[in-house]
This record gives structure tokens, C-alpha cells and sequence, in this order.
């Protein structure tokens, strides 16, 4: 059924250029060993900044490193960063937005007010602020992503269950004698699930922006691990006689995003769930 | 209209002291004791002592706040560890810059993003919408350091029409509104085309064309007028992240302002700078996110009365 379900996604035309692309990304980051034709700190001083060759498809940087190799590294770092940050997000954001629509009250009223109050900032200024306390790195980053992203989940999920609450089938099933957990989490996010893990998938896009963003400014991967934002941040002192530094990076980092939200999107039709996400 | 501002603007107190107390509170969530960030290698454990007393750390966590709160709203923000000067005149140094840079982004994906929504909405399902849709789609999608990078190579490196970095020349302006107002434009534009061609669908619109208005008069003076109110709820929502955009789109450029400033201390951890930086952005965001609403109540009245 699933299987069937995301094949129909697959066989839409933008459903399976971004799926393919997506695979390849995932493909780099699981295997990157293994499909990087060099090391990622490989260093060749006297083969620094060459322009894209056959021996160096995409070039070398300021220490004679091989480009494309260091950007299938970097897949991995941004995957990991932006898949582990937005997957917390989403199972802390859904917990406190199921409890928080399911019981109301004090927890629903402190709930709301501090999603409110982060939800006008961007998620760029809240994770410099938790970087500035928590320090910089890749454990770092994770968290204050992840953390940035938190309101957007829990509002998007207390909106669906305080919806689903009024459904004939939760209090039929209330009436029955079902305790709380129970309805929670057999009844109400199963169905309210969907729409989360949607916006999840999007919001990947957008933290592998902002991982590369954080990274650009030095608060991420601490070299020589690769990350596409630190790749590119060293790049701006090539920019002159080395601009592929930056452009093969930050290409990167494009085809991978609009490819989630290509993706996103073909998910969203395929599933019917636009109007459940507008609203929010 | 003067009852909702006041009303805005008090529903803000409890905002920024909440925020406040989050910014106080980074200095004290570091790990480490603060003043081993500052002390000089060797010095006698009296010194310290002075130290600590200077910086008022021996008193209780809430007189320090509340000495800091009174100090900040006066206009004392402390003094830079490193830069070694009033952490307040580095903002004056730098707000000007960025306040030029935000608001003339604002303005550029206001006007670009309207006018490239409504001639999308006009012309809806031909190639010129597709494309336009297309080109904003992908101006959306790339990392806003990554744009700035790519107008540097283009446009300063290799045309050399505007200066690669800093802020002396007007021109310098340029590049910078460019790639922060580009997602805005992405934005403004989508909200735009969206909402004229649901305003398109009404009633009253069908009566115009029966009347045999001309479609331009309607598409402009009824349409597009109708549309605007989705769209300056989403700028007044999003007012922010253009603030977001533009630290990244400083540092990239090199030019003075809250972000640069900010990402340099935060590289240096020289806190009071950040603590000060942090301050003024989140104070910008509120009242961005106020003049939205205030806006938004001048355009629909339900709102200002909803308010009373």
C-alpha cells in the first residue's frame, strides 16, 4: 500500500527527477567513503585552486583538495545535521502540541504564548542565540536547529488534534473508557500525523540552509570534517581565482533543497493535505 | 486607532522582558565562569575578587538582572571585551547601516514582489507566469550567502558594475537589497498571485465584468486592492526573516551593521556585544511585526474593533 502509494509519487515527472536526485544525495551521504574518489583531507599543496580537470572533476581548493570529494562528504554532514535536528523537532514538537491540544488548560495557555513569541523570529536568530549559550559544533547546531524549529511543529500538531478532538470517534472512544495515552497516541496522532511529517520533510530543506548558513559563519563542523557552508565560507578568500570553491557547493546545496520541496510538494497533492497545512 | 497602537504596543512589555530575560541569561548559561573570559592569564586570586565585584557577579541572580534591566533601558549595554568600547556606541556604529539595508529590502520586494504576482495573476497559465513562477521558486530555494556569493562573482568580479564589499558608496547598496529582497520578492510574489486569483472568483468581480468594466480596471483597481490584504499580513508576519537574511547578507559583504557585528563577537565570544545585538534584533523584529499589525488595522477595520 505505502510502496504503491510513493511509486504513483514517483511516476509524477517532478516527483521523479526529485526522488532521483534525493537518492543520489542520500546515496553520498550513507556511502561517501566509498564513492568519493579521494580522501576529504587529502591536502596537495602544489595542486591548489586548479580549475575542474579530468583528475579533479569539480577542481581543488586552497590546499589542494578534491572538490567533489569533499562535497559528497559534506552531503553527510548536512544530512546528519538537518535529518537528526528536524527528526527531535518533530517527536518533541509533536508531543508538546498533542498534550498541549488535547488537555488545554495552564500547559496549553504557557504552550501557545511561548510558540507565539518564538514564532515571529526567525529561525536564523533563535539558533544564534542557543549557539551563543551552547557553544559552537556540530552537536551544537543540531540542537539549536532543531530547537528553532520547534515552535512550527508544535503549533501545526495542536492545531490538527485540537481539530481531530471534536471527531465523533475520539469521544466515542473517550466513552468507552480509553485513558488518555491511549487516545493520544493510538487515535489522535496517527491521525494527525501526517500533515507533521510533510512539513517535517520540507523543513529538512530548510535546515540544510541553515546548517550551511551556520556552517558559512564558522559555528558548525569544525574543520577538516567538510560541511558545504564551511566549504564555501573558506571559498570567499578564492572567490578571485577559485570561484568554483563556492559555486559547486552551494549548487549543491540548491539541488538538494528544491528537490525536497519538489518532492514535498508532489507529496502534498499525492496525499491531499494542503489545506491541512495552510491554516497554520 | 490610537487605542489599538497603545494596546499593541502594551501586549509587547511582557514580550520583550521574556526576551530579555533569555538574553540576560546567556552569559550565565555559558559554561565556565564568566570572568575567566576576561581576567588576564595569572592574575591573583584578589584580582579576581575585584573583578567579580566590578561586574557586580557576587550579588544574587536577580539583583543582577534587575541592575541590567535598568542599566539596558537607560541605554547602558556595557562595555565590548575585546573592541574594549561602550557595547551601545558600536550599536550606533552599526543599526544605521543595517536599518538602510532592511528597510530599502523591504521596499524592493514589496514593489518587485506585487508588481511580478499581480502580472503572474493577470496573465495566470501562460508561459510568462510559469517562468516567472519558476525563476522565484528557485530564488527562494538557494542559501541567501549563496546568492550573495554568486552577485559578487557576477556582477562585481566579473562585470565590476558595483563594489565587491564594504559600504562606502551608495552602489554598494546594490547587491546587498538585491539578494536579501530576492526572498522576499519569492514571497510577496506567490501571496500576490494567490489571492488575485481567488479574489478573481467572487461575485462582485463577475458583476464588473457584466457591467463591462474594462479588465484592466478591474485586474488593478478591484483585484489587485482586494489582494493586498493577505499580502501585508505575511510581510508583517515575515518581517523578521528579512532581518534573518540580512545577517548572513552583511557578513558575505562585508559591510558594518547588527549582523556582522554579531557573528564576529560570536566568533570572538565577546558576550556583551552579542548580548546587545541580540537585544536590538529582537526589539527590531517586534516592532516590525507592531507596524504590521498597525497596518493591517488601518486596511481592515474588523481588526481595529476586534481589538476593543
Amino acid at each position: 500500500m505505502a510502496l504503491r502509494f510513493l511509486w504513483g509519487v514517483v511516476h509524477t515527472p517532478r516527483g521523479g527527477a526529485s526522488a532521483f536526485v534525493l537518492m543520489l544525495v542520500i546515496a553520498c551521504a550513507l556511502f561517501a567513503p566509498l564513492i568519493a574518489p579521494y580522501g576529504y583531507a587529502l591536502q596537495n599543496l602544489p595542486g591548489s585552486n586548479t580549475s575542474p580537470n579530468a583528475l579533479h572533476w569539480l577542481g581543488t581548493d586552497e590546499f589542494g583538495r578534491d572538490l567533489l570529494s569533499r562535497i559528497i562528504h559534506g552531503a553527510r554532514t548536512s544530512l546528519t545535521v538537518a535529518v537528526t535536528a528536524i527528526s527531535i523537532s518533530v517527536v518533541v514538537g509533536m508531543t508538546f502540541g498533542a498534550i498541549a491540544g488535547y488537555f488545554g488548560g495552564m500547559f496549553d495557555r504557557v504552550v501557545t504564548a511561548v510558540v507565539d513569541l518564538t514564532w515571529s523570529f526567525p529561525e536564523i536568530l533563535i539558533a544564534l542565540i542557543l549557539i551563543a549559550i551552547i557553544g559552537t559544533g556540530t552537536e551544537s547546531i543540531i540542537i539549536a536547529i532543531s530547537i528553532a524549529y520547534l515552535a512550527q511543529f508544535t503549533r501545526l500538531t495542536r492545531a490538527q488534534v485540537m481539530a481531530l478532538r471534536q471527531e465523533t470517534y475520539i469521544e466515542a472512544t473517550v466513552n468507552l473508557g480509553a485513558g488518555h495515552f491511549h487516545v493520544i497516541f493510538r487515535h489522535l496522532l496517527p491521525n494527525a500525523i501526517t500533515p507533521v511529517i510533510v512539513a517535517g520533510m520540507l523543513a529538512i530543506g530548510d535546515a540544510i540552509i541553515l546548517e550551511a548558513t551556520l556552517g558559512f559563519f564558522g559555528l558548525g563542523a569544525q574543520p577538516p570534517i567538510p560541511s558545504w557552508g564551511a566549504m564555501m565560507s573558506s571559498g570567499t578568500a578564492q572567490i578571485f581565482i577559485a570561484p568554483w570553491i563556492i559555486l559547486f557547493p552551494g549548487a549543491a546545496i540548491a539541488l538538494t533543497v528544491i528537490s525536497i520541496n519538489l518532492f514535498g510538494d508532489a507529496l502534498i497533492d499525492a496525499l491531499n493535505i494542503r489545506s491541512r497545512l495552510r491554516d497554520v | 486607532m490610537l487605542l489599538f497602537t497603545v494596546k499593541r504596543l502594551l501586549m509587547l512589555i511582557p514580550v520583550f522582558l521574556a526576551i530579555s530575560v533569555v538574553i540576560f541569561m546567556l552569559v550565565h548559561l555559558v559554561p565556565g565562569d564568566p570572568i575567566d573570559n576576561i581576567i588576564r592569564v595569572g592574575a591573583t586570586p584578589a584580582e579576581k575578587a575585584a573583578l567579580v565585584a566590578r561586574y557586580g557577579l557576587d550579588q544574587p541572580i536577580w539583583a543582577q538582572y534587575v541592575n541590567w534591566f535598568s542599566k539596558m533601558v537607560q541605554g547602558d549595554l556595557g562595555d565590548a571585551i575585546i573592541l574594549r568600547r561602550p557595547v551601545a556606541d558600536l550599536i550606533a556604529q552599526n543599526l544605521p547601516h543595517s536599518l538602510a539595508l532592511g528597510s530599502l529590502a523591504l521596499v524592493f520586494s514589496t514593489v518587485v514582489g506585487i508588481t511580478a504576482g499581480a502580472i503572474a495573476a493577470i496573465y495566470r497559465d501562460t508561459w510568462f507566469d510559469r517562468g516567472v513562477m519558476t525563476v522565484i521558486l528557485l530564488g527562494s530555494t538557494v542559501p541567501s550567502f549563496w546568492l550573495a556569493l554568486l552577485m559578487i562573482l557576477l556582477f562585481a568580479v566579473t562585470l565590476g558594475w558595483f563594489p565587491v564589499s564594504g559600504a562606502r558608496t551608495a552602489s554598494a547598496l546594490v547587491l546587498p537589497v538585491l539578494t536579501i529582497g530576492l526572498g522576499g520578492v519569492a514571497l510577496v510574489a506567490r501571496v500576490t498571485r494567490v489571492a488575485m486569483m481567488d479574489i478573481a472568483r467572487r461575485d462582485f468581480v463577475m458583476m464588473l465584468h457584466a457591467k463591462g468594466v474594462s479588465r484592466w480596471r478591474i485586474e488593478l483597481g478591484s483585484v489587485l486592492r482586494h489582494a493586498m490584504m493577505p499580502v501585508v499580513t505575511i510581510l508583517s508576519l515575515r518581517i523578521g526573516w528579512i532581518l534573518g537574511g540580512a545577517v548572513a547578507v552583511e557578513f558575505v559583504f562585508a559591510r558594518p551593521g547588527l549582523g556582522s557585528l554579531l557573528i564576529t563577537s560570536l566568533n570572538q565570544r565577546d558576550y556583551p556585544v552579542v548580548q546587545g545585538c541580540l537585544l536590538m534584533l529582537a526589539i527590531a523584529v517586534m516592532l516590525g511585526t507592531l507596524l504590521g499589525d498597525i497596518v493591517q488595522a488601518i486596511m481592515d477595520p474588523r481588526i481595529r474593533e476586534g481589538m476593543k
